[in-house]
């Protein structure tokens, strides 16, 4: 659309290019069983779900500022549902993986209405809390192992496909795509009327709330939708491991704290942000692993130099020197006629 | 006579231990525009947030159609029919001009408002309807505050600081196109610096100082005396 020599338009060349760019890789990472290797199809299967945490992390704290550290809560629980719904429901392994995820959302609005009651950084203490009292909880339950855990039985792993080659192919593809739909609902809801009041009490609560916009429920909404996806992630994280202990599965190291550096140096409150940040993060794990405690050292360096040189992230960063947007989610405006400006 | 929408009873509102307002009795009836004016921390501003949910208060301090509302939230006021224009516009960065508009909407309320009568009521937001908000000048922006609130349809509308920042041709603008807006059977409140812009639109005015009512009046027969004294608080 032209108006008075400015062009207005929603999607931009840099994403209509990535668009297609996207579904070329795509289409690449599908054909991955037929030219990866067995570890690099494990080690991108582990990719695409940190990628899908990290989505979803952003979407809690980068768009509706609720900053949690106790996420785990949710991975562990949809890796515990895996497991009980598989062996005591006697449930297919997929189904009771999207079960996890309405398990998920269920539970998470007994858990809403508590910690909402908690502002900035006493809501992120209370979600730890919250977390920590999962753990505990299913460290009480015998059937599943109590505190030493338990691994998946042999009848239910065979019965996801019969050779170890097809449940390899099948966990990857599964991973895959629990990224591309996790992006998907991310940037879907983004773009919806609730998405439009998340961006609005982003970028003024006060007003957002003055015009009816029901801050609380709006919260709430993605919390609960952030719990189920989760959820349903936690169970194919540990559908891929095939054995759950508490301990691995409420872990904030592994399931938050990991999960927040991918969001803050890709860039928060973006799209882009986490697949730039779990790029990141894999890299150098895979390069710097070998050296133990400097490996983390060398990650908290990175985390401290991103936040002072480039607040807002690697994508941020990016994105504000070159105006890319590849998610567009607004509106954007340039002048169609260079004389008139 | 016409029946009151608005009353404010004894409001008393507090910033922490700090008092802004004491004991405010004030009335708005159907139909009409009260002017608010008062120097800089007199608790205008205050009174606004107070009225329109954004300082919670004890609930029978604020009644509208009847109901006690003074402990409802934001949202909840904004749902019974009071839209609020905030001091400094106050639009959303990231959404652009019509985005701003469609979220006044979101309330729901049916009336006369809707983007097409808006748009002919601001012709250049429709031309820029797909810019970010805050690449509009500051009138601009001033009226998709104002055309953001009117989307929910309110009841009653308050405008604070209507012209805070802005250039006095602007401001004629705006005070031109009010009329049109008000005319709607809607109320309104309008807080505003300029004394007589206040007067020369509003059929009562109120005077705030230190928080509290130093002048009550119709606004054709207020005396310049009167409101020197209510306003600076000197003979």
């Amino acid at each position: 659309m032209i108006v008075n020599g400015y062009s207005v338009t929603r999607a931009t060349p840099a994403a209509r290019v990535a668009a297609m760019l996207g579904a070329i890789v795509l289409a690449i990472l599908i054909a991955a069983p037929w030219w990866a290797g067995r570890a690099d199809l494990r080690l991108l299967g582990e990719l695409f779900l940190y990628l899908s945490l990290a989505s979803l992390w952003n979407l809690m704290a980068g768009y509706a500022g609720l900053v949690s550290v106790g996420q785990q809560a949710y991975v562990g629980f949809g890796g515990y549902m895996l497991f009980a719904l598989t062996m005591f429901a006697g449930l297919p392994p997929v189904v009771a993986i999207a079960a996890a995820g309405v398990l998920g959302a269920l539970i998470s609005v007994p858990v809403a209405a508590l910690i909402f009651r908690l502002r900035g950084a006493y809501f992120a203490i209370g979600t730890w809390v919250m977390a920590e009292v999962f753990r505990l909880s299913f460290a009480q339950i015998s059937a599943l192992g109590g505190g030493s855990g338990s691994s998946l039985p042999v009848g239910i792993v065979k019965s996801l496909a019969a050779s170890r080659q097809s449940r390899e192919w099948l966990a990857y593809w599964l991973a895959l795509g629990a990224a591309v739909s996790v992006i998907l609902v991310v940037y879907l809801f983004l773009r919806s009327r609730k998405g439009l009041a998340l961006t609005a009490i982003r970028d003024n609560e006060m007003a957002a709330g003055s015009l009816g916009i029901d801050i609380w429920r709006t919260k709430f909404a993605v919390y609960v939708l952030t719990a189920a996806l989760t959820s349903i992630v936690g169970a194919l994280i540990f559908l891929q491991k095939l054995r759950i202990s508490p301990d691995a599965a409420f872990s904030v190291n592994d399931w938050t704290a990991f999960v927040i550096f991918i969001v803050v140096i890709g860039g928060i409150g973006t799209i882009e942000g986490p697949i730039i940040g779990t790029l990141i993060f894999f890299a150098l794990r895979e390069t710097l692993a070998d050296l133990g405690t400097i490996y983390l050292m060398v990650l908290g360096v990175v985390a401290i130099v991103v936040m002072l040189k480039a607040p807002r992230g690697v994508w941020g960063y990016i994105r504000d020197r070159f105006d890319l947007n590849l998610f567009p989610l607004g509106y954007r405006v340039s002048r169609t006629d260079p004389k008139e400006s | 006579m016409p029946d009151t929408i608005l009353e404010l009873r004894g409001l008393d509102a507090h910033y922490g231990d700090f008092q802004a307002l004491y004991g405010i009795d004030m009335q708005v009836t159907e139909g009409e525009v009260l002017a608010i004016i008062g120097s800089n921390g007199a608790g205008k501003t205050t009174m606004m947030r107070s009225i329109s949910g954004l300082l919670s208060n004890r609930r029978d301090q604020i009644r509208y159609r009847g109901g006690a509302i003074g402990n409802l939230r934001a949202d909840e006021v904004a749902h019974k029919g009071i839209a609020l224009v905030p001091e400094g516009r106050q639009l959303f960065p990231s959404l652009s001009v019509e985005e701003n508009l469609l979220i006044g909407g979101q309330v729901g309320r049916q009336g006369h408002w809707n983007l097409r009568r808006l748009y002919d009521l601001f012709p250049i937001l429709e031309e820029r309807r797909n810019v970010p908000s805050t690449s509009l000048s500051g009138g601009q922006q001033q009226m998709v505050a104002i055309g953001r609130a009117l989307m929910s349809n309110p009841d009653l509308i308050l405008f604070d600081e209507i012209s805070l920042g802005l250039a006095p041709v602007i401001i004629k603008d705006i005070y031109t196109a009010l009329p049109g807006i008000i005319g709607q059977g809607m109320s309104a409140v309008i807080v505003e610096q300029d004394i007589s812009k206040a007067l020369s639109v509003s059929s009562r005015v109120y005077c705030l100082q230190e928080g509290r009512v130093s002048l009550e009046g119709a606004s054709d027969t207020v005396s310049r005396e009167d409101i020197s004294r209510a306003y600076f608080g000197i003979d």
